[in-house]
């Protein structure tokens, strides 16, 4: 099959061309860089300027629950990006997805584990139709992800009205999955007993009653850590990781070379669509009522902490492990203002101004490292 | 060459449009084990979209296509390579972005692990890469460098040893030493020999005619889309391979203006 087996010279391992690549052009090389400085800087400005209690346990878990229903959008993101792709109507597949999870719930009455499933099955629908749209036309997926950022918008709004008999809102969830065995997967805090353990050994905060000021860990920032290890794995470790990043950098060339690249970017679309659907379905049973303003911008929160991660907005490169810490900066710093005397709307500017930065550091990252001409 | 056995691809009458453009206008090729054929022609004779086709990179408008003597359509470069056609395309089919190790398994990663644990085999990857780069005579100084870092000539060889490895039975070669060094060059006229003596057919685009006759046991010229001609090696001689190639036009008087070195 190969020549390998003819010849059998010793093969040199060392090239006097090569300087020895230090840990720091190592580091220098990976996409995530960006971040993880960004995430360093934002913890010390809050050091410096927040009040301490921003960084005790109660303060942590304040600003990593917002990062995580940010963070697991982003990562989503990221992975379609990588890809080559955009998805615009992600937000509002937050708030359709919210729709069809709560509608299941309370108005058709089905069990939780059958009202994810819906929730799912309509969520790989639209993955698939975005994808679809986007290569059977060859537009740009920047646009026809726009339209559904639009009617999925839309589609919520009539269809909350048609559930709810006239409102923009939908209620009684938390009562619907009361004692159902899979509640605590998607809602409330994970290891009450090891925090009540904790308190009572004195190793956390209490209240004055001795239970602990923090229950467990919001089972958000498990979903966000657990899909963050496992879309890096997925992206550094195998062949569908190997694929996307193919698919991304030259669709082209990647089919040339016998990637898949439409049963790629098709699982992308439905995967992001599958991000959006969990977040729905985490922040639906956290509030217990779905609304129309439910995801709203959060396409564009997600693409900004999945660049400032270090994906190139043309695609081929990036990180997923970037996006969590991206959106870990931005958690941050939402929930970090709170802890300041400074105004909490210099968010947004701190969002443009982060997102600049990163697109222009990204770039310069890329054409030193990968040596583009 | 002997008639007698099934040729590992063949075509006949093969039709290609683009919309309006008509880039093959029934062409007719076969390559059978153990031959090189040269696939010759004047820029936009339509070489590369006859390659193309029978790598499953488009599908043909109409005409008949074989593989081993059975007719096949290809739904894609995944389906050529399956069945053991793997091609050096003309603009090598390389991210810049990705390294070379990724590029070189690109669509054919080895596999480690169980189920669900199934992921790359990376320390292989890289072994074999570097090893296969070194065969063609290129030291990859890392073969987690980005394939956009190397230079022409260097992804040129990535591309080639990349199809020399993966190839089972049959080899499409499209003009693989545009960019190489004499060193290189002389490295791949060699690999289609030691290739073909293995028992593939190789197809072999190229515009030296000294490269074609070196190598070449077959002859095939395309011109405008259509085929001129099939010869071989005992049928023809350089010179003439030389005209024909040109599309017909006289080459004597442009290589006596220039002082009759082309
Ligand atoms: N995708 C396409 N769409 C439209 N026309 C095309 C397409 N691909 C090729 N052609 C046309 O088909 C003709 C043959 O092109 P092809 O690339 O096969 O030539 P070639 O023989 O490989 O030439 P060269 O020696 O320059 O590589 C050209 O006239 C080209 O313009
Ligand atoms: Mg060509």
């Amino acid at each position: 099959m190969t020549l390998a087996n003819e010849q059998n010279g010793s093969v040199a391992r060392s090239d006097e061309r090569l300087k020895k690549v230090s840990t720091l052009t190592a580091i220098l090389r990976r996409p995530e860089l960006g971040a993880v400085a960004g995430l360093v800087l934002v913890t010390i400005f809050f050091l410096l300027t927040a009040n301490p209690a921003m960084f005790t346990l109660a303060g942590v878990m304040n600003f990593m629950a917002p990062a995580a229903q940010l963070g697991i959008l982003a990562i989503g993101a990221a992975l379609l990006m990588i890809g080559g792709e955009f998805d615009l109507s992600i937000g509002s597949m937050v708030a359709f997805a919210g729709l069809v999870f709560g509608t299941a719930l309370v108005v058709w009455q089905v069990p939780l584990s059958v009202a994810i499933l819906v929730a799912i099955a309509f969520a790989v629908f639209i993955g698939i139709t975005n994808a679809q749209l986007t290569m059977r036309t060859g537009l740009p997926s920047f646009i026809v992800t726009l339209a559904f950022l639009f009617i999925l918008r839309g589609l919520t709004l009539v269809g909350l009205k048609w559930a709810s008999g006239g409102a923009t809102q939908l209620r009684g969830m938390k009562e619907a999955v009361a004692g159902s065995p899979l509640a605590p997967l998607f809602s409330g805090d994970a290891f009450p007993g090891l925090f009540t353990w904790l308190a009572q050994a004195g190793i956390i905060d209490t209240f004055p009653n001795g239970s602990p000021r923090v229950s467990g860990i919001p089972v958000e920032i498990l979903w966000f850590i657990a899909i963050a290890l496992l879309a890096t794995w997925i992206l550094l470790r195998t062949r569908f990781g190997n694929w996307i990043f193919a698919s991304g950098g030259d669709p082209r060339a990647a089919r040339k070379s016998g990637v898949p690249v439409a049963r790629v970017k098709t699982t992308l679309f439905v995967v992001t669509a599958l991000c959006a659907t969990l977040v729905a379905i985490l922040t639906v049973l956290d509030a217990g009522s779905t609304d129309a303003r439910r995801g709203f911008q959060k396409e564009f929160e997600a693409i900004i902490a999945a660049v400032i991660g270090g994906c190139l907005l043309t695609g081929g490169y990036g990180s997923a492990i970037g996006a969590f810490f991206g959106s870990i900066v931005f958690g941050m710093v939402l929930i970090g203002l709170t802890y300041t005397s400074i105004d909490q709307d210099w968010y947004l500017v701190f969002l443009g101004g982060m997102l600049l930065t990163a697109v222009v550091f990204n770039n310069v990252i890329r054409k030193r490292v990968t040596g583009e001409r | 060459m002997s008639t007698s056995q099934t040729p590992l691809v063949e075509v006949r009458n093969l039709v290609k449009h683009f919309g309006s453009v008509i880039a093959l206008n029934g062409v007719s090729m076969s390559v059978n084990h153990n031959e090189v054929l040269c696939l010759l022609g004047d820029n936009g004779a339509g070489k590369s979209t006859l390659i193309n086709t029978l790598a499953g990179v488009h599908k043909p408008t109409s005409g008949d296509f074989l593989v081993d003597g059975q007719p096949r359509v290809f739904s894609g470069p995944r389906d050529a390579l399956d069945a053991g056609i793997a091609t050096v395309y003309q603009d090598l089919a390389m991210i810049p972005l990705m390294s070379v190790t990724r590029n070189f398994f690109m669509g054919r990663e080895p596999l480690i692990g169980f189920g669900p644990f199934k992921r790359m085999n990376m320390d292989e990857a890289d072994n074999v890469t570097r090893d296969e780069m070194h065969k063609i005579g290129i030291d990859v100084r890392d073969p987690q460098q980005a394939v956009g870092t190397l230079s022409g000539g260097e992804r040129q060889c990535v591309a080639i040893a990349r199809a020399v490895y993966f190839g089972a039975k049959v080899l499409i070669l499209d003009e693989p030493t545009s960019a190489l060094g004499v060193a290189q060059t002389s490295m791949v006229l060699k690999y289609i020999n030691q290739v073909r003596a293995k028992g593939l057919g190789v197809i072999f685009i190229t515009h030296n005619v000294r490269h074609a006759y070196a190598v070449g046991n077959r002859f095939t010229v395309l011109n405008r889309g259509k085929t001129l001609g099939t010869y071989a090696k005992n049928e023809i001689g350089i010179d003439e391979l030389q005209n024909l190639m040109a599309g017909g036009k006289e080459l004597q008087s442009l290589s006596e203006e220039l002082g009759g070195t082309i």
